[in-house]
């Protein structure tokens, strides 16, 4: 006798929507809760990502199959690297290429002689095997890399830093040092090495010039660029090439899992940002909450007339829940633009790549979901308790 | 008479019997039994703690009955889940408020459609009765306007219009002149004068002396009681008594003679 009837989505949809569009002030204030948290958490994550994404680009041009052998680190004094240790490490199948430098000891350069020899700028001097900017994945800003030849001439390539402290950002015919009594023709200037950024405040002189000033033989670093597929077995097989009775004595590094770590060090800043958002996002949900209660006191003449009109109490909880979800997931949705925008003016900032991953969108919009369901459940219910005759009692 | 007279099905589409309502000590109701029959326009009147509103709760099952039955349109309502007496109200019931109750910011045409919501009528059918519900109500140059941009009795009359929408077998109308200057209240009462001779049977609830005079039939209620119905269908003596008792007044008072609007209520 009685039809059995539901309020369909698109009705529950269209309800939901008038309830807010007519309260515009209230939304806006509710809805900011959320949206300061959900655009916290996408900012930390965008921000991580993109900054991932930049350190992959970099590693991606560089390449993770650097492996660097110096002497190892460990407590009392450990012999240097052996004369042979460039020329050992090239003879190897996993060894693509192999560079190497060495530290002159009291090798300054001076922009000319009249500078104070103590006036070192902290520059140092470095011996050089092979083609070390195109083993460590760097280049030439200007000139080009030393003619490292035994019988070379004289000539000097400059490190970034050292470059600028020396005031020679470009080669020019008569660009030279002054080092060791006399002075040595600039040939090249280098870019930045970001696999050993330690590079950047050296000059480099073939081994012939760094004998005239005082140079051992000894490398301090040997570069090598390995086999992609065998960089972890070449680890071993580079120590014993180098030093076949002790290979105990050489340290082996893979200065691109120095990059990263020293990325993920932010990991734990990350955790505390997204621990703020997740404070936001509790207090935002806590404000939906208030609203929708607010709301549901406010409409007890409205649920009575509805109730009256023959709504039943599932039909009013679902208006009202309704609500509370489109008013949490319009918070979602502006913080979801506002962390992407964010991210994106980091990004430019920075030179990096806008990285906001999927998911963290998705899993943003999902948890607006759940806080708006979570925050509407009690007012809903409350509004579905009010009894129908609040359409005739209220005035 | 006027039932079986007209040819009208003899059932009466709101039976209350002996229904009794009380809220803790206080006695709204204290054993009220009317029918009102198809076709019928009827005034509840009675100054306020009378129990008209009471009563107006219950024939709008909006409230249970202490004790008592009612039947809607041939429905026992007592036995019925809160669910069957919502879809129950959707189908049967359409309620015009003192206040109107219309949703701010909604216009005329949603607010009409409003009340056929809940019975499961698609969209575009409700905005379409919707439309016809205004013309009917003379509001159909209106459909577009909001409550704020309407006139007392004009607001009146779209409430009227979602409370007929359905089609509803009754038409409960609470105070509907109360909030309108006289103008409007005449207006908003011929309306539903209109509406009674096109079939609709309509439940005034109304302390208006003035405008129950004007219709065929009135129940005064007076402390819980039917203290008199035009229509002639026997109270309950005893309560009578005391209300007879407790006033003074006699059972024929100052609301008129009774068989008059019988006999024009009769003759329609």
């Amino acid at each position: 006798m009685i039809r059995r009837n539901a309020v369909g989505a698109a009705d529950l949809l269209r309800l939901g929507l008038f309830g807010l569009r007519t309260r515009p002030t209230r939304v806006v204030l509710s809805a900011l809760g959320i949206a300061i948290g959900i655009a916290a958490m996408i900012a930390v994550v965008g921000i991580s990502s993109s900054s991932k994404a930049k350190l992959d680009q970099v590693l991606a041009a560089l390449g993770t199959n650097v492996l660097t052998a110096t002497k190892a680190q460990g407590f009392g004094e450990t012999p240097p690297l052996p004369e042979t240790a460039v020329a050992s490490a090239q003879r190897q199948d996993d060894v693509l290429a192999a560079a190497g430098v060495g530290k002159v000891e009291q090798g300054y350069v001076y922009r000319n002689p009249f500078v104070s020899p103590l006036e070192t700028k902290g520059i140092g001097t470095m011996a050089a095997w092979g083609d070390v900017p195109a083993v460590l994945g760097g280049g030439t800003a200007s000139g080009r890399w030393l003619d490292t030849r035994p019988d070379a001439v004289d000539q000097v390539v400059l490190g970034s830093e050292a470059a600028a402290a020396l005031g020679i950002d470009h080669v020019r015919p008569d660009s030279r040092v002054w080092t060791g009594g006399r002075w040595i023709q600039v040939v090249g200037v280098l870019e930045p090495m970001q696999l050993a950024p330690d590079l950047d405040s050296q000059v480099f002189v073939p081994l012939g010039t760094a004998r005239r000033l005082g140079f051992t033989g000894n490398p301090s670093a040997v570069y090598t660029r390995v086999d992609p597929e065998r960089v972890h077995q070449a680890r071993d097989v580079l120590a014993r090439a180098i030093r076949p009775d002790q290979p105990a004595l050489v340290g082996v590094t893979n200065p691109s899992d120095a990059l990263a770590a020293k990325n993920a060090t932010d990991d734990s800043f990350t955790g505390l940002l997204v621990g703020i958002g997740g404070v936001a996002l509790l207090v935002g949900g806590i404000g939906v909450a208030n609203t929708m209660v607010i709301t549901v006191l406010e409409r007890r003449a409205e649920v009575g007339v509805r109730r009256a009109l023959g709504a039943r109490r599932r039909n009013i909880r679902d208006q009202f829940l309704v609500e509370s979800l489109l008013l949490s997931l319009l918070g979602g949705v502006v913080g979801v633009v506002v962390g992407i925008g964010v991210t994106t003016v980091f990004a430019i900032v920075n030179g990096a790549p806008v990285a906001v991953p999927p998911w963290a969108v998705v899993g943003g919009l999902g948890s607006t979901v759940v806080i708006g369901g979570v925050s509407g459940i009690y007012p809903a219910a409350r509004a579905a308790r009010i009894p129908p005759t609040s359409a005739l009692a209220a005035v | 008479m006027s039932a079986a007279d007209r040819g009208v099905p003899a059932d009466p589409v709101v039976a209350l019997r002996d229904v009794v309502k009380t809220y803790g000590d206080v006695h709204a109701l204290r054993g009220v039994s009317v029918d009102v029959r198809a076709g019928e326009l009827v005034a509840v009147v009675g100054p306020s703690g009378s129990g008209k509103s009471t009563m107006l709760n219950i024939v709008g099952t909006l409230d249970r009955p202490t004790s008592g039955t009612l039947t809607i349109a041939g429905n026992g309502v007592d036995a019925m889940r809160d669910d069957d007496l919502s879809a129950l109200r959707a189908e049967h019931i359409g309620f015009v408020f003192q206040h109107f109750h219309l949703q701010a910011g909604a216009t005329a045409t949603e607010n009409v459609a409003d009340g056929l919501l809940y019975t499961g009528t698609p969209r575009r059918e409700r905005q379409r009765r919707a439309v016809a519900a205004l013309e009917r109500v003379g509001l159909g140059h209106r459909v577009d306007h909001r409550p704020h941009q309407l006139s007392g009795g004009e607001k009146q009359r779209v409430a009227i219009a979602r409370a007929i929408v359905g089609e509803p077998t009754i038409l409960l109308a609470d105070e509907p002149t109360g909030a309108l200057d006289t103008a409007s209240g005449a207006a908003v009462l011929e309306l539903l004068r209109e509406l009674n001779a096109a079939g609709t049977t309509v439940l005034v609830i109304t302390h208006d002396l003035e405008l129950a005079a004007v219709l065929p039939r009135r129940v005064r209620m007076r402390d819980g009681a039917v203290q008199e119905d035009s229509q002639g269908v026997p109270t309950d003596a005893r309560v009578l008594a005391e209300t007879i008792r407790a006033d003074g007044t006699g059972l024929v008072g100052a609301y008129g003679s009774s068989g008059d609007a019988a006999d024009r209520g009769a003759g329609r």
